[in-house]
């Protein structure tokens, strides 16, 4: 499905050139479950926003079902972000003015093609089968860093996206509440066949995925399957 | 195609914001409101002194030309109203032979001469400021003054030197309390004692209210040595004769006086000078106004600025699911407009309420034209010095705005 023919992103810190990705190359599968593993300032983030289209390559290419997305308008990666890809970050990201309901909503506002759902049913339908449905009226701020995160995952999936990339989604959760999370991640991946990249740090979360991914200073240092 | 709900979502993201910042969303349309405000104010005014002026111009008969000293408010000679003043001082003093020889221009129908004097006018305890006219019967005529109490001067009070006067309203107001009560009394000015014989109706002008209307004859002597006239009046029977009663009037005078001395015009001509003068004032005055709205724009210009920075996560978080550059451009737009057509509304509210106010003793108006200029204007500030923010937002980079703390 997608696609990284050796790309790299250099950045300058000052007069500093930083090699966050360094000429990778790598394929993600439809249906796949994968995992990147890296400590901190390895890359893995840049490699996931690359992967996500929120981020230009410096060199190589992104291919998504075979085309590459460098030629493609801003406001055309933007649609395919929109339809296509579902984001999921370690800070939930939520906007805090609006409520859960509403945040979930959001993607929907930006859909530039006539939608085959009801953006309200497919809310609710989400919200329920998160357990947040009571919660639906609160602002991000009056509800729990879990249940943020649930909401972050339902906004990732009302588009019914192809992927969903998940950055660190654990890492401001607690053990428990970062198993939920991961259960969930999970079950969208086995139940429903939703591709799912999960960036992390820590070994034991990137052990219950089927592939893992190890980066190191911008390279990719080892691939299990 | 944007749909409704998504014009909806861009307004209630935008009062959302409104409603969690209060204090500088009110502070920041207050520039705009106090713009709008006296743009609005200024313009109100403005009108409202013109129709003022306009009245009073009409308060005069119709098929009136005046003759006045000096290049007057012809067009000729490029004089207009500047030469006015001047040629106060430097023109024609006319007389009894002039207003006898303009009698003969066929079509004139009427012929009134005006001498006119300031003077302290005592009634029997109050005394009064009053302009004393010298003319004759036929300036009631002339100018449209319909009897209150008493009797006009006749064409014999003229003839034999009556010491009779016709009060305007105000001054027999002041001096004896109301119009029935000034007829028959006597009043006191420039060493001169003369009789009330009537008042005429209010006028709503100055000079015709504080009026001591008398026959010129008597007051050639005492109060007019000199036996001239400040101006003459010339009624004409039919409107179509005004132009060429005019030609023949010029020609008139050109027997007597130099070109510059003398200046023949009707009222169409003074009411275009006067359309002109104050065009040119309310022009002035809206330019001194729009410096407010400027001053209006640039803050909201500057909050807009503040706004971007502040949300620059939140920019990121809807570029990431999708919003194009268009999308967060029309967001911070939205909100600009909004910003500074609400400001607009609120002084368009408060300018309706003080002219309201005002109007009491000062004729202000408000039309749909100062109306409309001023939403349209307000509006219009708030995409111009919106779009410089909302572009900056529209171009932040996705990653950077997400990561943005």
């Amino acid at each position: 499905m997608i696609k990284l023919q050796n790309v790299s992103k250099t950045y300058f810190l000052g007069e500093e050139e930083v090699h966050a990705v360094d000429n990778i190359s790598l394929e993600i599968k439809s249906r796949q479950y994968v995992s990147v593993l890296g400590s901190s300032g390895s890359g893995k983030s840049t490699l996931m926003y690359l992967i996500g289209l929120l981020e230009h390559p410096s060199s190589g290419k992104v291919l998504l079902d075979d085309k590459d997305v460098s030629v493609l308008s801003d406001d055309e990666l933007s649609q395919i972000r929109n339809s296509s890809v579902g984001f999921v970050f370690q800070q939930f990201n939520l906007i805090n003015k609006f409520t859960v309901f509403e945040n979930v909503l959001l993607p929907t506002r930006y859909a530039k093609a006539r939608l085959d759902f009801d953006p309200e049913l497919k809310a609710e339908e989400l919200l329920k089968k998160f357990g947040l449905w009571e919660r639906k009226n609160f602002f991000p701020n009056k509800i729990s860093g879990g249940q943020q995160q649930r909401v972050a995952i339902a906004r990732a999936l009302i588009m019914k996206p192809k992927i969903i990339l998940a950055d660190e989604p654990t890492g401001n959760l607690d053990s428990k509440t970062g198993d939920e999370i991961l259960n969930i991640l999970e079950g969208l991946n086995s139940e429903f066949g939703v591709t799912v990249v999960l960036v992390t740090h820590e070994k034991d979360v990137a052990a219950r995925t089927k592939r893992r991914i190890y980066i190191k200073d911008g390279h990719i240092v080892e691939k299990y399957l | 195609m944007k749909t409704q709900t998504e014009y909806f979502h861009l307004l209630k993201s935008a009062l959302e914001d409104f409603r969690r910042n209060k204090v500088r969303t009110a502070l920041t349309s207050l520039g705009i409101m106090i713009g709008v405000l006296s743009v609005v104010m200024l313009i109100a005014l403005g009108l409202g002194l013109k129709n003022y002026i306009q009245g009073q111009f009409e308060n005069l008969g119709t098929n009136l030309i005046f003759i006045l000293p000096g290049g007057g408010f012809g067009t000729e000679g490029g004089g207009g109203a500047a030469s006015f003043g001047p040629g106060l001082a430097s023109g024609a003093r006319f007389d009894e032979k002039d207003a006898s020889s303009l009698k003969r221009i066929p079509g004139v129908d009427i012929v009134v001469p005006v001498f006119m004097k300031t003077a302290a006018v005592e009634g029997e305890a109050e005394e009064h400021f009053g302009y004393i006219m010298g003319t004759n019967e036929e300036i009631f005529q002339a100018l449209n003054l319909k009897q209150e109490a008493g009797v006009k001067f006749s064409k014999a009070d003229v003839e034999r030197r009556a010491k009779v006067a016709v009060l305007g309203n105000t001054i027999a107001n002041e001096l004896f309390g109301g119009s029935e009560a000034a007829v028959g009394k006597t009043i006191r000015f420039l060493d001169q004692r003369v009789r009330v014989v009537g008042v005429v109706e209010k006028k709503g002008d100055n000079e015709m209210d504080n009026a001591v209307f008398m026959p010129y004859k008597t007051t050639f002597g005492g109060i007019n040595p000199d036996k001239d006239f400040f101006t003459i009046y010339l009624g004409v029977a039919s409107e179509d004769d005004v132009e060429r009663v005019k030609k023949e009037a010029e020609t008139t005078l050109l027997r007597r006086y130099k070109e510059d001395e003398f200046s023949v015009s009707e009222q169409s001509q003074i009411l275009s000078t006067v359309n002109t003068i104050f065009g040119v004032i309310n022009a002035v005055l809206v330019a001194i106004g729009s410096i407010s709205l400027l001053v209006g724009g640039i803050g909201i210009m500057n909050i807009m600025y503040a706004t971007v920075t502040e949300r620059t996560k939140e920019v990121g978080i809807r570029r990431a699911v999708g919003a194009t550059q268009r999308d967060i451009l029309l967001q911070f737009l939205a909100e600009s407009l909004l910003l500074s057509l609400f400001g607009g509304i609120m002084g368009l509210i408060l300018a309706s309420l003080i002219i309201l106010g005002v109007r009491v003793f000062f004729p202000a108006s408000l039309n749909f034209l100062a109306v409309a200029i001023a939403l349209l204007v307000s509006s219009g500030i708030g995409i111009f010095f919106g779009v410089f923010p909302a572009k900056r937002a529209a171009g932040l980079a996705p990653i950077e705005a997400i990561r943005y703390e």
